[in-house]
C-alpha cells in the first residue's frame, strides 16, 4: 500500500472522533494487528498490537473504577517512558479523569507543589524512588487516596493499605469487568471535544509552575494538522525517550501516535537510549540539539581512531556531502556528476554512518528547545537526514511554526504551522492564535488573562520577526532581554551569544550594550576544549586563570569574535550588536556564586552588578583591568580571587545603515 | 544478647530463620602462621552477616573456609544441619554457595552478558557435542538460561553494558558484574569479599542498595567481608569481629559498636 493510501485510510473513520479513547477504539478495530507499543525489556523488544494495547488500557480503566476514581479527578503519572505509563494516562481519560504527567527527576518539594495544586488523589509511580517521594509529600498533604506503581522492586515491605501494583489493579479490573463494563462505556461515551485531555505543568523559569489545561480539541486538532504537514502515516516508528511531562512527548507519543496509528517504542533504560535508537531506527524523530551534538562528537572522536584510509574516505565524502547533500535534500538542482558521486558516498560512507547513528530509516525529524549550531545542523542534513526545526510552546500544544520540507535553514524556525495565525506586536513580541491554544492555566485566572487575550491571541514572551524574503519566523531572544542600542537599533544579546557559543572553545558569553552605543562581551572559555588544545600544542598552564590569560588563547578567541562580527554585520536588523571589545573572564560563571541559575542560564542583572568594574573598563577604553572577585567554594566557604584582565579590541565591520527594531 | 535458638526478627521487620551454616572451633594454619584461631559462629537463613576486622585479621581466610576453598586443620563446618566433608569448589557451588572476589576475577575479554552466563554453568545439562551442534536442546537451554540472566541484568541495572567487554568497564561496574555472575547461580548463600573496596561514596551507596535488594527480593542469605565500618553497620543484621585470627566480638551492629575490645582493635590502645 502506498503512503498516500495509508494516509487516506488513517484519516478515514476519524470524523466525529472526539477523544483519545475513541481513537484507540478506531485503531484497535481498524488495524488491531499492527504494532502499537514496543518496550525493550530483558534484552528483547516486547510488542503490543493496538488490539492488545486497547485491552490493557481497558483493564487499567476498570481498575481505576474499582478504586473509585470519579470524573474530574486528577491522576498524576510519574515515571520514565514506559507503555504502562502511557496506558495509565489514556485509561484516566477513559474514566473521565485528568492525567497529569510529572517530571520524574523533580525533587519532593517541587512535586509537592504540583500535586497540591492539581489536587491529585491518585498517583501512578514508576518505581520505589517515586513512591518514596509521594509518601514523603503525603505526610503534609494528606490528599492522595491511592498510590499505584509499575516496578515492584523493593516494594514488598511497604504498607499496602493505600497502595497497589498497577498489575494488581489491572487483574482486579479484569476480574470485576462485569460490574464495571457498563459504567466504563458510559463514561467513555460522555467525553466531549472540549473536555480536558491532559494537564501539563510548565517548568517555569520564573515563579511557580503553571498547570496548562489542554482539551481534546487542542490535542486532536494539533496532532491532525501536524501529521498532515509532515505526511505522517501509521508506518512510522518513533522512539519515546523525552520526559513524559513535556508537551512534545505527549503530542508525539500519544496525540500523533493515536491519530496516525503508528508505533511507540520505549527504551530499556535512560542509559541504553543510543543502542535502542539504533535497533529501532525511527522514521520520525525528535531530539533537543544536545543529542545531536553528542552524537556528532562521538562520530568525530571515533573517526580520529579509525585507519588512515577510512579517515581519508570520510573526509573526502563529507566535503562532498557538505557541498551537495543539503541541496539534494531540498530538491534543488544538482549536476549529474555530483549526484553520482553522492550516490557513491552514500554507499561507502553516509549509509553506514546513518545506520550506526540509528538514522538509517529517518524520514522526518525535528530539533527544538534551544538554538542548534549551524554546522551540526548542516552535518546531519548533508547526510540526507531530513532534520528540521520547529518553534512551539506547551500553551500552543507544541506547534507554532514548522519548517516545510525543502525550506530548511539553521537560522529560522519555519512558517506558521497549519491553522496557526501569527502576529508580531510593536515591541517585537510574537503572538499566535490556533486551534491548539490552551484552555486555561488551572486555577489561575490572572495568569490566563495576562497570557491569552479575549480574541484567543497568546503572547509567547519571545521576540522575533518574520523574514520578508521567505516568510519564515526568526526568533531573536526572550522579549524581556531584548533592548535598544543608543541609536535605536535592536539589541538582542542571546542571538550574538549563541553564535559565539557554537565554537567549542567558548563555554559561556554575556553580551552588554542595552542603551549604549556599542556592545561589549564577557567570555568564558571551555576548559575541556581549550585544555585539550593546550595539551596538543605544548602550551603549559597551571590553572584555569592562567589559561584564560594565555596570549594564544586570547588570539584564538579574538578570531572567533571577528568571524561572528562578520556574520552579524550581514544581518540587516542586528548589525549593531557586533562585539567591539571583550574580556576572557578569569573565573567560570557559576551557580554557586549566583551568576547562573541551576539550569545554567546566565543571570544578566546579577552579573552586570557584580562585574561592574570590568564593564566600565570595557567602555572607557582602558587596556586592562585589575579586579577582585568573591567566589564560593563547594563547601560554602567564601574566598576571593584577584586578576588583571586584558581587554581585547575586536575588529568590527562598518555598517552604514541600521534598521530600527521591529519595524 | 539476642535469643538465637529459634531465629529472630530484625529491626525492619524481616524474619530471620534457623541456622544455615555453622562454624565450630575453626583453626586454620599456614605452616607456622595461625590465620584463624578457634573461631565459632553461625549464619542464619535470610540474614546479612558481616565479618569485619583490621587488615590481616583473617577475614578472607574465613571466607575461603566458608566457601570450601581452604580446609581448616581443626574444627568443623556444618551446612544445613550436616557436617560438610572436604569438597572441591564446583561441589560447593552445586550446594548453592556463590561468591565474589576481593580482586575482581572476571573473564576480561568476554562481554558482560557472557560473564554472567558463566554463572549459569551448573544449570547447563547438555554435553559438549550437543552444544557444538547447538540446534535443538542446547539452544532451548541457552534461551532458558538467558532469560534468567536477563532478569539479573535488569535487577542490577546493567542493561547499558550488556554487550560491552568487561575490560572496558570501570572498577565499580566490574564489581557489579561480579555480583551479577554470583547471582546467576541462584545461590542460597552468597559470599561477598569486600564488595565496596576501592569504591567512591556513590558507588558504595549503589552497591549497598543492591545487596539489600538481593536479600529482600530473593531472600538470599548473605555473608560479607568489609572494612568500611559505616557500610557494615548500616547493612548487616549481625557482625563478627576478628582481630589477629581471633573472634573478639559477635552480635548486632550496636552491640559490636559498644564492645571495648572492638574499639581497641580498630582505634588502637595506648601503650603506657
Amino acid at each position: 500500500m502506498g503512503r498516500r493510501e495509508r494516509l487516506a485510510q488513517t484519516q478515514s473513520g476519524a470524523e466525529g472522533i472526539q477523544s483519545l479513547p475513541a481513537l484507540l477504539h478506531r485503531n484497535a478495530t481498524q488495524f488491531g494487528d499492527a504494532p502499537a507499543y514496543r518496550e525493550k525489556e530483558f534484552g528483547i523488544w516486547q510488542c503490543w498490537t493496538w488490539a492488545e494495547a486497547a485491552e490493557e488500557i481497558r483493564a487499567i480503566a476498570l481498575g481505576f473504577l474499582e478504586l473509585g476514581v470519579a470524573q474530574g479527578d486528577h491522576i498524576a503519572v510519574i515515571g520514565r517512558n514506559r507503555p504502562a505509563h502511557y496506558w495509565s494516562m489514556v485509561a484516566a481519560q477513559m474514566v473521565g479523569a485528568v492525567p497529569v504527567p510529572l517530571y520524574q527527576d523533580s525533587v519532593a518539594e517541587e512535586m509537592a507543589y504540583v500535586l497540591e495544586h492539581c489536587g491529585a488523589k491518585y498517583v501512578v509511580c514508576g518505581d520505589q524512588e517515586q513512591v518514596d517521594k509521594v509518601i514523603e509529600i503525603q505526610e503534609t498533604l494528606h490528599q492522595v487516596k491511592h498510590i499505584l506503581y509499575t516496578d515492584k522492586r523493593g516494594m514488598r515491605k511497604y504498607d499496602h493499605s493505600q497502595m497497589n501494583a498497577l498489575d494488581d489493579i489491572m487483574a482486579e479490573g479484569r476480574a470485576g469487568h462485569a460490574r464495571f463494563d457498563a459504567e466504563l462505556d458510559q463514561r467513555i461515551a460522555a467525553i466531549t471535544y472540549d473536555d480536558t485531555c491532559v494537564m501539563l505543568y510548565t517548568s517555569g523559569t520564573t515563579g511557580k509552575p503553571k498547570g496548562v489545561v489542554l482539551s481534546n480539541r487542542n490535542v486532536i486538532e494539533s496532532a491532525k494538522n501536524s501529521a498532515e504537514f509532515d505526511h505522517l502515516t501509521r508506518d512510522e516508528d518513533i522512539l519515546s525517550y523525552l520526559p513524559m511531562a513535556w508537551v512534545g512527548d505527549f503530542i508525539f507519543s500519544i496525540g500523533q501516535a493515536y491519530w496516525c496509528g503508528f508505533c511507540v517504542n520505549c527504551p530499556e533504560s535512560a542509559d541504553t537510549m543510543m543502542t535502542d535508537l539504533r535497533e529501532i531506527g525511527p522514521t520520525y524523530f525528535f531530539a533537543p540539539p544536545r543529542v545531536f551534538e553528542t552524537q556528532l562528537t562521538n562520530v568525530m572522536i571515533r573517526m580520529e581512531d579509525a585507519g588512515k584510509l577510512k579517515q581519508r574516505m570520510f573526509r573526502h565524502f563529507m566535503t562532498h556531502a557538505n557541498k551537495v547533500g543539503g541541496l539534494l535534500l531540498d530538491g534543488k538542482p544538482v549536476g549529474f556528476g555530483d549526484r553520482l558521486k553522492y550516490a557513491l558516498g552514500n554507499l561507502l560512507v553516509y549509509g553506514p554512518l546513518k545506520d550506526t547513528l540509528g538514522y538509517g530509516r529517518f524520514r522526518v525529524g525535528y530539533t527544538a528547545g534551544e538554538a542548534i549550531g549551524p554546522e551540526i545542523f548542516d552535518f546531519y542534513r548533508s547526510l540526507g537526514i531530513n532534520l528540521k526545526q520547529l518553534y512551539g510552546q506547551t500553551e500552543a500544544t507544541v506547534f507554532i511554526t514548522q519548517q516545510p520540507d525543502g525550506e530548511v535553514r539553521a537560522d529560522t524556525v519555519g512558517v506558521p504551522a497549519p491553522a496557526v495565525e501569527l502576529k508580531i506586536d510593536e515591541s517585537g513580541e510574537i503572538h499566535y492564535r490556533s486551534p491548539g491554544v490552551f484552555v486555561e492555566y488551572y486555577n489561575n485566572p490572572e495568569s490566563t488573562a495576562s497570557t491569552k487575550d479575549a480574541e484567543g491571541w497568546v503572547a509567547t514572551g519571545d521576540a522575533g520577526f518574520i523574514e520578508e524574503s521567505s516568510g519564515h519566523l526568526r526568533i531573536i531572544d526572550r522579549a524581556k532581554d531584548v533592548g535598544k542600542m543608543a541609536d535605536g537599533s535592536m539589541f538582542a544579546p542571546k542571538y550574538v551569544e549563541n553564535k559565539l557559543k557554537f565554537y567549542p572553545d567558548i563555554l559561556e558569553v554575556v553580551l552588554f550594550g542595552n542603551g549604549k552605543d556599542r556592545c561589549v562581551a564577557f567570555i568564558n572559555i571551555d576548559l575541556t576544549a581549550v585544555g585539550n588544545w593546550a595539551e596538543r600544542n605544548n602550551v603549559a598552564y597551571a590553572s584555569y586563570q592562567e589559561l584564560t590569560a594565555h596570549p594564544r588563547v586570547l588570539e584564538t578567541i579574538k578570531g572567533h569574535v571577528e568571524e561572528v562580527n562578520r556574520s552579524i554585520a550581514a544581518d540587516e536588523m542586528l548589525s549593531g550588536c557586533q562585539v567591539h571589545r571583550f574580556v576572557v573572564l578569569h573565573k567560570e560563571l557559576d551557580a554557586d556564586d549566583g551568576e547562573m541559575t541551576r539550569t545554567r542560564k546566565v543571570r544578566r542583572r546579577f552579573v552586570e552588578e557584580k562585574f561592574q568594574d570590568i564593564i566600565d573598563a570595557l567602555y572607557d577604553g582602558s587596556e586592562s583591568v585589575s579586579t577582585t572577585t568573591e567566589v564560593t567554594y563547594e563547601d560554602g566557604r567564601k574566598g576571593s580571587i584577584s586578576a588583571t584582565l586584558q581587554i581585547i579590541d575586536a575588529p568590527v565591520v562598518a555598517v552604514t545603515q541600521h534598521k530600527v527594531a521591529a519595524e | 544478647m539476642l535469643d538465637q535458638s529459634e531465629g529472630y526478627v530484625t529491626e525492619d521487620g524481616r524474619k530471620i530463620g534457623g541456622v544455615v551454616m555453622e562454624m565450630k572451633n575453626i583453626t586454620l594454619r599456614f605452616g607456622g602462621v595461625v590465620a584463624i584461631k578457634d573461631i565459632s559462629f553461625d549464619i542464619r537463613e535470610g540474614e546479612i552477616r558481616a565479618i569485619i576486622g583490621p587488615n590481616g585479621a583473617g577475614k578472607s581466610s574465613m571466607l575461603n573456609v566458608i566457601s570450601g576453598f581452604y580446609v581448616p586443620q581443626e574444627g568443623e563446618v556444618w551446612f544445613h544441619g550436616a557436617k560438610r566433608p572436604q569438597m572441591r569448589p564446583f561441589e560447593v557451588a552445586q550446594q548453592g554457595i556463590a561468591r565474589t572476589f576481593q580482586n575482581i576475577a572476571l573473564f576480561e575479554g568476554m562481554s558482560v552478558l557472557d560473564n554472567v552466563m558463566t554463572g549459569r554453568l551448573s544449570f547447563m545439562k547438555t554435553n559438549i557435542l550437543q552444544q557444538a551442534w547447538w540446534k535443538g536442546k542446547a539452544e532451548a537451554e541457552e534461551t532458558e538460561n538467558r532469560e534468567a540472566v536477563e532478569k539479573i541484568i535488569d535487577f542490577l541495572e546493567i542493561q547499558h553494558i550488556r554487550k560491552t567487554p568487561v575490560s572496558r568497564l570501570p572498577y565499580g561496574l566490574k564489581k557489579r558484574v561480579e555480583l551479577a555472575r554470583a547471582l546467576a547461580a541462584e545461590p542460597k548463600l552468597l559470599l561477598l569479599d569486600e564488595p565496596m573496596a576501592g569504591m567512591n561514596v556513590e558507588e558504595k551507596e549503589d552497591m549497598s542498595r543492591f545487596i539489600l535488594d538481593v536479600n529482600d527480593e530473593f531472600g538470599t542469605t548473605i555473608a560479607l567481608i568489609e572494612h568500611d565500618m559505616g557500610v557494615v553497620m548500616d547493612l548487616s543484621d549481625r557482625v563478627v569481629v576478628m582481630d589477629y585470627g581471633r573472634k573478639i566480638g559477635d552480635g548486632t551492629p550496636d552491640e559490636v559498636r559498644n564492645n571495648q575490645e572492638v574499639i581497641d582493635a580498630y582505634l588502637g590502645v595506648s601503650h603506657d
